[in-house]
């Protein structure tokens, strides 16, 4: 039994602001008391949680470990390290790895794998069609059956409406989630960041914003037609964070989410060809930021995520149109989320809640708030601590961030899954 | 040397004074091209090479000359006889010619940014001779260089530049040459070669050419390609002709004395007219004996200038 004592508690879910204990026994949560209630003895260890937030662990939905395929890049050990270096305590890892995850084989492989190696906790997305392509179902039960949580075809979106169509359709037997990449391609071909004046200035190929809103309205008006749920990934638009507004109203069943890039940054961080600034969607306007923000603060957006996306420095140190899109995000993802709250778009709790609750729902998850009987996932965080982000000194094996050098506050001090530490700074 | 740093990435870097530092230069080694022997000994001893990435006979030409009249030793190195076919990144490959050594780089390459890539791994100097779709910056140098000469001043000309604006680095270069120099610039084309968010950087923008031409001192038509038609961007090169064109027609009903300029090579019968381009308003051969004393200038102040 572990106490965890003298912290203050934000669970989301239950609407908790206030300094509690937290009981741990066997993996899962076994009580949660006003201070002093517990006693000490009941436990045989004792972690003092004074000054920090107890938070539920993070649940990014939006993460690329690269294994198996791109090892060299990232793997299911070194991504799970990040993760728990950021507070995040479950991650779902999108299909696109070699080969792609499109059948049980590759699932298992990777449950496997994070069982062995994983720091924290995994769940596969899989491909929505055979090998990505965006023809052919691929065989979503043995997926899900395998332990995938959604499906997607990650940064290739559907490009047919009839197939993504029979893909919402299928996906209803299991209601899971399907993940869309919103990018009209026709629309977008060739670009490499946001269309406008940074790009026409630096003779950059731009990708219109509405080639988010496009197909994200697509995808709605087909979830729409087939009653199933759709998640839209990483919204980066006005246009799109309007369209998933109204699609809300309506009652279709969709949900969101963005990441903090496209909350923080504008394209001009692309600066003088800062390929750590090129990501897809890219980096947009002011306007489209603050719509993000909006969407946010009003629930439009159900979760932040991170997007993960670990390249080697060899690969982004080319031509900005020869750099791969992708950054990575799992060890600053909690501190630039909590701009957030300073900035006053919106309250603590409902950062938290993106972070842990509502990514959770979305993907099923008995995990993103803390109550007894559930897992013992948690991050101990001192929301105050101010520090520099040093990309030199991440997990993860890559260090392809425009984040490196920042300022930013609130840091995690310590990380549990299932009762374990998998993360206590400075004993690495 | 008072511009920043010891590369020519891009105008944008460049402060009016910098700008009439490089064209006085440029006017002293126009005289020596004047001369019957067009060498002086200013480089002896410097290597130059010539990375280009990209066909070009005519800008590649001009540094090369540029380089032998100032006595460097100027060695050309093109795609097709490379190793990056090999899958050699640019940086490893600059990084081999530069330890064998060179003192100037001179990259013209199909990607914006690459000139700046190649300047912050490299310790030699670095000139852009036309990145992508960025800059040109020795085309709008040499572009300053021959309105001046022409018409002995720069600041208060208005200045139209007329066509696949998108595409251009030298529309880009030579919006902010002019505007930095004190002329205005009108830019004109179809929307569909336009790029966005150009009225923030100053000019004046228009679809239709009288429009562009009506005020104008200097009209500078860009080329237009062949794949722009392909693409879709304009319905055929003979509506774009019919549309843009710079024709003897729109030449008489503009102001009296506008002066035609191109930075070649030239679609004759698409964007200018053949009686355009061989008339006496036409600045275009002047525009190539000027690009090579630019160039020379440059070269000189890259390696140091005076101290050279």
């Amino acid at each position: 039994m572990i106490l965890v004592r003298g912290g203050r508690l934000i669970d989301p879910a239950s609407g908790t602001d206030a300094p509690r204990d937290l009981l741990v026994d066997g993996g899962t949560v076994a009580g949660i008391e006003e201070p002093g209630i517990i006693r000490p003895e009941a436990a045989n260890e004792v972690i003092e949680a004074e000054g920090l937030a107890i938070l539920p662990g993070l649940a990014d939905v939006h993460v690329h470990l690269r294994e198996p395929g791109f090892e060299y890049k990232e793997t299911i050990a070194s991504g799970t390290r990040a993760a728990a270096a950021g507070g995040v305590t479950s991650v779902c890892c999108m299909p696109n790895t070699r080969p792609v995850n499109d059948c049980g084989a590759v699932t298992r492989f990777i449950v496997e794998r994070a069982a062995a190696d994983g720091a924290v906790n995994v769940f596969p997305i899989g491909a929505a069609t055979k090998g990505s392509e965006g023809d052919g179902l691929s065989d979503i039960g043995e997926l899900v059956g395998s332990g995938c949580v959604a499906v997607s075809d990650d940064g290739r979106p559907i490009v047919s409406p009839a197939v993504m169509r029979r893909v919402l359709e299928y996906s209803r037997i299991f209601d899971i989630p399907v993940v869309n990449h919103c990018e009209d391609l026709g629309l977008s071909a060739g670009g490499v960041m946001n269309e406008g004046k940074t790009a026409s200035a630096l003779g950059l190929r731009g990708i219109p914003g509405a080639s988010e809103e496009i197909m994200a309205r697509r995808d709605i008006a087909l979830a729409e037609l087939t009653g199933a749920r759709l998640h839209v990934a990483h919204v980066s638009t006005a246009g799109a964070v309007r369209a998933v507004r109204e699609a809300k109203a309506r009652g279709v069943r969709v949900t969101a989410e963005t990441c903090p890039h496209y909350f923080l940054l504008t394209d001009e961080a692309v600066g003088r060809y800062n390929t750590n600034a090129k990501m897809n969607p890219p980096l947009r306007s002011a306007e489209d930021r603050r719509a993000v923000r909006e969407g946010l603060a009003d629930g439009t957006i159900d979760a932040i995520c991170t997007d993960h996306a670990p390249h080697q420095a060899d690969e982004k140190e080319v031509e900005f149109d020869r750099a791969p899109f992708g950054i990575v995000g799992l060890e600053t993802l909690l501190p630039l989320s909590l701009v957030l709250w300073r900035e006053g778009v919106m309250p603590l709790m409902d950062v938290v809640r993106r972070l842990t609750q509502t990514p959770a729902e979305i993907m099923k998850l008995d995990r993103g708030r803390l109550a007894p009987g559930l897992p013992a996932d948690l991050a101990l965080v001192d929301l105050n601590a101010e520090y520099r982000v040093d990309a030199s000194m991440f997990h993860g094996k890559t260090r392809n961030t425009p984040f490196d050098g920042w300022t930013v506050r609130g840091r995690v001090e310590r990380t549990l899954v299932g009762g374990v530490t998998v993360y206590r700074r400075g004993r690495e | 040397m008072s511009f920043h740093g010891p590369h020519l990435l891009g105008i944008r870097d460049l402060s009016k004074t910098d700008i009439g530092e490089i064209l006085d230069a440029a006017e002293s080694f126009r005289a020596v091209l004047d001369r019957d022997i067009k060498k002086v000994p200013t480089l002896r001893g410097k290597t130059i090479v010539n990375l280009f990435f990209e066909p070009s006979t005519r800008t590649r030409t001009s540094f090369e000359l540029a380089g032998k009249r100032l006595s460097a030793d100027v060695v050309n190195f093109s795609q097709s006889t490379s190793s990056v076919v090999k899958g050699e990144t640019l940086i490893d490959t600059a990084r081999t010619i530069e330890a064998m050594p060179a003192e100037i780089l001179v990259i013209r390459h199909p990607h914006s940014g690459a000139a700046e890539l190649l300047a912050r791994h490299v310790s030699a100097s670095v000139i852009n001779a036309g990145d992508g779709m960025h800059e040109h910056p020795t085309q709008a140098l040499l572009d300053l260089y021959t309105v001046r000469e022409a018409l002995r001043r720069v600041e208060g000309l208005r200045i139209a530049i007329v066509g696949d604006v998108l595409h251009s680095r030298v529309a880009r270069s030579d919006i902010l040459a002019f505007k930095t120099m004190g002329a205005s610039v009108v830019v004109c084309g179809p929307p569909t070669l336009l790029p966005p968010g150009l009225a923030e950087w100053g000019a004046d923008v228009t679809v239709r050419i009288e429009e562009a031409l009506r005020d104008a001192d200097v009209v500078i038509a860009l080329r237009m390609q062949m794949e722009r038609q392909n693409a879709g961007f304009v319905p055929s090169l003979n509506e774009y002709a019919v549309l843009y064109g710079l024709t003897r027609e729109r030449i008489d009903r503009a102001r009296p004395g506008l002066l035609v300029m191109h930075p070649g090579p030239i679609n004759r019968g698409v964007e200018i007219a053949p009686e355009v381009a061989d008339s006496a308003a036409s600045l275009i051969l002047n525009q190539v004996a000027n690009g090579m004393a630019v160039r020379m200038a440059v070269l000189y102040l890259v390696a140091g200038g005076a101290s050279a």
